[in-house]
């Protein structure tokens, strides 16, 4: 009863769910069910909620120092509906943040559970240890990285002008995909302060072993910083030429000698 | 200009026209989150009411958003056509509803008014309007366009093609754009949301496509849905761009969100008319816009989330696109909570984009944070193939693996074909037949494993 498709082979190339077969003009009973499962499970990882304690215990282990902040968003119902307070922080976080006397520094990190913490649980430790050799040789000073729970994007950008920084990395947890529940995406910003645009962002998203693996993500991050910096922009006028650096598709050892 | 309207004792007052028409909005998430909705299901009706008294002219002396603050108004006001408007100018909103429904608005008709429309008398009117109403209105709509074939057609639908893939891989988009020709999809655009923004990589796959395209002469057009300024570069370095892309908003703020104005688009326009790759006609942008995005980049005005996207449509018809879509579910349950809202909102949108000459297309879809799964997906495609949508997805299982969200796969459009008998694009249609993938009543024949597509695929691989 069903015609299946004589290019199942070619499914290993791409995770995208190619040569289903098919009866009729409709999908397999097992196709349907298959896709019924990955909904539900991508359903559920949107509302697992944050374990910060454990992520703040490994980023620790690789030498950063950290904090924790929240949104103003109390639940994670809230949160879905009102991005607006996702973004912001809580009274109690911006009090502790303006408490410091913080020198200032060329980047802050802001983890941000976003719409996965399965995400932040999987991603953020192995790319930060990707991350950490390029800061060192590029010699960048850091702010403590910062743990946000019930957090989007734009809540980095309030953290690190608090946190004097030229630069802000928001690692967030992306919105799970029905393939890739845990997902992360990095957001770079130039002086971030609060009312920043998306347009003044650069993105690199996807970051996961199946995806952007953890050493090139870091590799281009690395290049958008020293871009961004050396420019004094980041945005859509920052364009991403950081593959022409690539090694057979591999980072090279450094970023090239500015002259 | 305050308006009130009484419901028996009680009267419901109105601050302005766009508070008016946000509290006649039927209800949504994203004006709640943007507080100028309605508060209460009376207050919905009696704006409606309200509404349907207001003369449509009334549009062209009151703007929404500021002339001075704001060049999509300046755009919509300064290229208003009076001489098209003219049949209608004495109707009130509420007439112009029943103008729409009757036998006097013939497709023929309804096409020489568009220039006459703004897309605040078309939200307005879309307010007073039941799905059906939407439905039948958009069905009489036509809107043809050309590059390398004929999207609009009535009694047609097309797809775009989307081969997205997490890494941008060659052999894996080339899997999917095989098995999208072979599920017979693809006259839309083949159209790749590229996982990267790098330059190289964008080129690399402008290249793939148009060497597929060439190789097996299939009448359709490619498209890397990058930053119109990305589009630029790359023109200029001598990549082969069919269609240059660009989201847009409705309002200048949201625009400039994205990094463009309509200079920007203008030059992206220009740029590509002067490649003139087309082959059958020279509409060489594709849009895509949706509900909510102009309050996600702070930029509203105040103004309801669907008149902004109708405006969106102002900025599209400017530059004579091929293809327009609204990415219906894309921003998520904040605009569009649940799969009732999403539907409303795909009907709304396409009848506006039809009624002012816009070529419509859907992409039906949903977050996995929103309330909504792919029965809802199933009802709202149902009903935008029986309006004459121009276009929808075709994503493999209607799972994106890169943008992480469900739309409509290779499937649902054959089911759609299928259930209400709906054509490819007449120049599409005639190369499957030819390349053996269908037979002459458009149905796919079985699949051969050594179909030469097939052979693209290993060469890429290798």
């Amino acid at each position: 009863m069903i015609d299946r498709d004589p290019w199942q082979s070619f499914a290993r190339y791409t995770p995208a769910r190619i040569a289903l077969g098919r009866t009729g003009a409709s999908l397999p009973t097992a196709e349907v069910l298959r896709f019924s499962l990955a909904h539900a499970q991508a359903r559920d990882a949107v509302h697992m909620p944050f374990d910060a304690a454990t992520v703040e215990g490994e980023i620790r282990a690789l030498g950063f120092d950290t904090l924790r902040v929240e949104s103003a968003a109390p639940a994670r119902d809230v949160y879905l509906r009102r991005p607006d307070l996702g973004r912001r922080l809580s009274d109690e976080s911006r009090a502790r943040l303006s408490a410091r006397d913080a020198a200032p520094v060329d980047l802050a990190l802001v983890v941000a559970d976003g719409l996965s913490a399965a995400a932040i649980h999987a991603q953020t430790a192995p790319f930060l240890a990707a991350l950490k050799p390029w800061i060192e040789k590029e010699g960048w000073s850091v702010a403590p990285v910062a743990l946000a729970a019930q957090a989007r994007v734009a809540l980095g950008d309030e953290v690190g002008e608090r946190l004097k920084a030229r630069a802000l990395v928001v690692l967030v947890g992306e919105r799970p995909g029905l393939s890739s529940p845990d997902s992360l995406g990095l957001y770079l910003t130039l002086n971030p302060h609060v009312g920043r645009s998306d347009a003044e962002r650069n993105c690199i998203s996807n970051v996961r072993a199946e995806g952007l693996s953890h050493p090139l993500a870091a590799f281009k991050l690395a290049w958008h910083i020293r871009e961004a910096l050396r420019l004094g922009l980041t945005g859509v006028g920052l364009k991403d030429e950081s593959d022409l650096l690539l090694i057979d598709g591999s980072p090279p050892a450094a970023l090239p000698d500015l002259t | 200009m305050a308006f009130v309207h009484r419901i028996g004792a009680r009267s419901h007052a109105f601050a302005d026209l766009k508070d008016l028409m946000a509290k006649a909005t039927p209800p949504r998430s994203g004006d709640m989150l943007a507080g100028i909705a309605a508060a209460s299901a009376e207050e919905n009706v009696a704006a409606k009411m309200c509404l349907a008294e207001v003369p449509l002219k009334t549009f062209l002396s009151e703007a929404l958003v500021p002339y001075e603050q704001d060049e999509v108004t300046r755009l919509i006001l300064d290229g208003h056509d009076p001489v098209a408007f003219a049949p209608v100018s004495a109707l009130t909103i509420g007439d112009f509803r029943d103008f729409l429904l009757s036998e006097q608005a013939t497709p023929e008709v309804l096409a020489g008014l568009a220039k006459g429309l703004t897309p605040e008398m078309v939200a307005a009117v879309s307010k007073l309007m039941r799905n059906q109403d939407l439905i039948l209105v958009a069905k009489k709509c036509r809107v043809v366009t050309r590059f390398r074939n004929t999207i609009g057609l009535p009694g047609t639908t097309a797809v775009r093609l989307q081969p997205n893939h997490p890494t941008d891989d060659a052999a894996g988009v080339s899997s999917t754009i095989l098995d999208g020709l072979l599920y017979g999809c693809g006259d839309a655009v083949i159209g790749i949301n590229p996982a990267s923004d790098s330059l190289p990589v964008i080129d690399r796959l402008l290249r793939l496509m148009d060497e597929v395209i060439r190789r097996f002469d299939i009448p359709t057009q490619s498209c890397v849905l990058t930053h119109v300024t990305s589009s630029i570069a790359l023109m200029n370095r001598g990549a082969p761009v069919d269609l240059v892309f660009q989201s847009i908003a409705g309002t200048e703020g949201a625009n400039r969100s994205f990094g463009v104005d309509l200079n920007v688009l203008q030059e992206g326009y220009d740029a590509a008319r002067a490649l003139n790759r087309g082959t059958v006609g020279q509409n060489a942008m594709y849009f895509e816009t949706g509900q909510g995005s102009a309050l996600s980049a702070g930029a509203h005005h105040g103004v309801d989330q669907q008149t902004l996207e109708a405006r969106a449509y102002a900025v599209a018809r400017k530059y004579e696109p091929l293809l327009v879509n609204t990415v219906v579910g894309f921003i998520g349950p904040e605009y569009l909570y649940d799969g009732k809202q999403i539907i409303r909102a795909g009907l709304e949108d396409h009848f506006c984009g039809k009624l002012l000459g816009v070529p419509l297309g859907v992409d039906v879809c949903y977050t996995n944070h929103a309330e909504a799964d792919q029965d809802d997906m199933d009802t709202l495609l149902t009903l935008l193939g029986a309006a004459g949508v121009t276009y929808i997805m075709g994503i493999p299982g209607a799972d994106d693996v890169m943008l992480n969200y469900q739309s409509t796969s290779f499937h649902d459009a054959l089911y759609i074909r299928e259930v209400l008998g709906l054509k490819r694009a007449p120049e599409f249609e005639a190369w499957l037949e030819r390349m053996g993938i269908t037979d002459p009543s458009g149905r796919l024949l079985p699949a051969s494993g050594a179909h030469p597509l097939l052979g693209f695929v290993r060469e890429q691989a290798a």
